[in-house]
């Protein structure tokens, strides 16, 4: 019997992602979007992602629900959902994994419903698809569903069309969509980015509520501190396709470890505010096809020294987290 | 959803009458209806009683709505040429029409849609790309070729079908239809594929292009992410999306159709009102022009009116509308 090294046992974990690269072969060589991403979401935990804009926030999510656009395809890693390894399956399995294991909150709730089916077609046809119950049974749960959701007058509502509900209330019935298969584990991609400032906060304390009540694990891609200082149990820091810093939201927040979370950190005047620009860290995010060797932050970094520029930094725990920045492994010299 | 009807029903009503006012000039102005009637030898007497006796002296507007009125009831008078009642001329050659234009159309939608959604579904691969191409093809072919290479194939070569003609009929009360006969379905088959010919590939491309078109839509995507099974994305979710312009294009092209179907009739000497109508554009028949110009504007009027209805059905953002 050969011994080799068994991970805690993982059922407990919505979702576990190792050393995840992405790859998009093209005429010009092949772009590496995603470069060994790793990250865990507990069940009912609220990870928030944050990043500057391309930094692979949106890859990650539909690289675990298993949509990436081809030619784009997993190159190396694992992914597992509910314990249940996902990153190798056929796109039938992984289509019965879709709905009932993960579901998925994108940022358009007018865009995300089929305007020619009403809300009740779309969430009797998706529980039903997960389960075994009859079309009146699936019917009465919609209706709890819409319900357990806020939207008032769920009965009469259930026949309505999407046109026919607010921007929030769409919102709220995409995630009934999301919670109808009962899945441990929801990408929620800036679930809160289209909608009017004034019902956001309704949103994403929605979310979070039913996420408890569930057990489910989300993944919270934003761009608002803010969201993620109210929200999220730990937060992911992501650039240039790498995750470079992970770990309790108050850690992270507070005494951010990267060079780049601080300068992230920095940048928000105030709470509720987006990160679009980074006011406090000069230059932008490199393209995928122009990544540093060495640290892919370093060309911006004011900490950066000459190591920086050949020697890859990996995650390495520190505090409560982990951090990608060779002044916690080793130093810059 | 009610004055969403009304509305409709009176833009309908609206054009048919600027129609009717087209098609009462053509009556009353072009040629002389006083001299097509009456005889050489007849007096200027003779020719002033018939004059009033036919109410060519009243007012304009009295003459329209009197023209008007006889339309509505399906009255056009007598054809110049043969003196026989224009509307019973065409109520005889309508079915005809009808038949092999309601014929054309299943066949467009019945072959259209499938190859679309495959076409859309298999792009890239080689059976969807060789589709694709014969579709261009069938595009730029013209209709009496068509007509008379499917002659030519399976009717004088093969011998499977009748090449012209419309086979035995079956009168049911005034409408004479082939299609309960065996000869008579025989014998729509030809003419109505040489006629639906363009509108199959016409509605392939159209469905395509629509199918690939809403494919990269966030509602697609999002139902994937619910679980949702290719079959049930591409025939539920994504074509329903696509239907809308079909509609539209079926029920535009059915005017077309009708309008195409006069060479088609030619060229497979079908009695329709393709026919009828090239026979009196020869003999300079005006009343019944007339009538062909209201009735075939009619149907038109009525398809489109159908049309923003089945909108309406399909689409419930139309309705409040
Ligand atoms: N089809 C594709 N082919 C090649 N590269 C792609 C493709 N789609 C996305 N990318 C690249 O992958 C990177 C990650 O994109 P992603 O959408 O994940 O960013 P993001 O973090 O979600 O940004 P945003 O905040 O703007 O949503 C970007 O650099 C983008 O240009
Ligand atoms: S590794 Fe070097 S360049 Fe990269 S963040 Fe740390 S200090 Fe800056
Ligand atoms: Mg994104």
């Amino acid at each position: 019997m050969s011994i080799s090294y068994h991970p805690p046992a993982s059922d407990a974990l919505a979702l576990d992602v190792r050393g995840l690269s992405v790859e998009f072969p093209t005429r010009k060589g092949v772009l590496t979007a995603l470069s060994e991403v790793s990250l865990t979401i507990r069940r009912g935990e609220i990870l928030g992602v944050v990043g500057e804009s391309g930094a692979g926030k949106s890859m990650t999510g539909m690289a675990v629900l298993g949509l990436l656009e081809p030619p784009g395809r997993v190159a190396s890693g694992e992914i597992r959902i509910g314990g249940r390894r996902t990153d190798n399956l056929s796109e039938a399995e992984m289509a019965s994994i879709r709905g009932s294991m993960v579901g998925a909150i994108f940022q358009d709730p007018l865009t995300s419903l089929n305007p020619l089916f009403s809300v009740g077609q779309q969430l009797i046809e998706t529980i039903r698809l997960h389960s075994s119950l009859s079309r009146a049974e699936a019917r009465a749960r919609a209706v709890e569903l819409l319900k357990q959701v806020g939207i008032p007058g769920a009965e009469e509502r259930i026949d309505h069309y999407p046109h026919q509900f607010s921007g929030g209330m769409r919102q709220r019935v995409v995630i009934a969509l999301a919670l109808a298969g009962n899945p441990q584990l929801i990408i929620a991609d800036e679930p809160t980015t289209a909608l009017d400032v004034s019902i956001q906060a309704q949103i994403t304390a929605l979310l979070r509520k039913l996420c408890r009540e569930h057990g489910t694990g989300v993944m919270l891609v934003t761009h608002d501190m803010g969201v993620i200082a109210e929200t999220a149990d730990r937060v992911a820091v992501m650039y240039a396709g790498r995750v470079i810093e992970i770990g309790p939201v108050e850690e992270v927040l507070s005494r951010p470890k990267h060079p780049y979370t601080r300068g992230l950190m920095g940048s928000i005047p105030a709470l509720g505010a987006r990160v679009e620009r980074l006011a406090q860290i000069d230059g932008a995010m490199p393209r995928l096809n122009a990544i540093p060797t060495g640290c892919a932050f370093n060309p911006r970094c004011l900490e950066a020294g000459s190591r920086c520029r050949n020697v890859r930094p990996v995650m390495v725990a520190e505090g409560q987290g982990s951090v990608a920045c060779l002044v916690h492994d080793g130093g810059v010299q | 959803m009610i004055a969403f009807l009304v509305k409709r029903v009176g833009n309908a009503i609206l054009v048919m009458l600027t129609v009717a006012f087209f098609a009462f000039l053509i009556f009353r102005f072009l040629g002389d209806p006083v001299e097509m009637m009456v005889n050489e030898s007849a007096t200027q007497v003779e020719r002033d009683e018939l004059r009033s006796r036919l109410g060519l002296n009243d007012g304009f507007l009295v003459q329209y709505l009197r023209f008007v009125t006889n339309a509505a009831q399906g009255q056009f008078g007598l054809s110049w040429r043969n003196q026989q009642n224009v509307i019973t001329l065409i109520g005889e050659r309508f079915p005809a029409t009808f038949e092999l234009v309601i014929i054309a159309t299943i066949l467009s939608l019945a072959i259209g849609i499938p190859l679309g959604v495959f076409t859309a579904i298999g792009r890239g691969r080689w059976w969807a790309e060789g589709l694709q191409f014969s579709s261009i093809v069938g595009v730029s072919l013209p209709s009496f070729f068509v007509g008379i290479i499917l002659i030519l194939a399976f009717s004088v070569s093969l011998g499977w079908l009748p090449g012209y003609g419309r086979g035995e009929v079956v009168q049911l009360g005034w409408w004479s239809t082939g299609l309960l006969t065996p000869s008579g379905r025989a014998a729509i088959v030809l003419p109505a594929l040489s006629l639906s010919l363009f509108q199959i590939t016409l509605v392939m491309r159209l469905v395509r292009a629509e199918m690939l078109e809403i494919l990269r839509a966030d509602f697609i995507k999002f139902a994937r992410a619910r679980g949702v099974k290719r079959r049930a994305l591409w025939f539920r979710h994504a074509l329903k999306n696509c239907l809308m312009p079909v509609v539209t294009l079926t029920a535009m092209q059915v005017g077309n159709l009708i309008a195409f179907a006069l060479v088609t009739e030619t060229v497979f000497q079908w009695p329709g009102m393709g026919m009828l109508f090239m026979q009196a554009v020869t003999f300079v028949d005006i009343p019944v022009m007339a009538a062909y110009l209201c009735i075939v504007s009619f149907i038109f009027v009525t398809l489109n009116t159908f049309v923003d209805i089945a909108y309406a059905v399909i689409d419930p953002r139309l309705r409040a509308a």
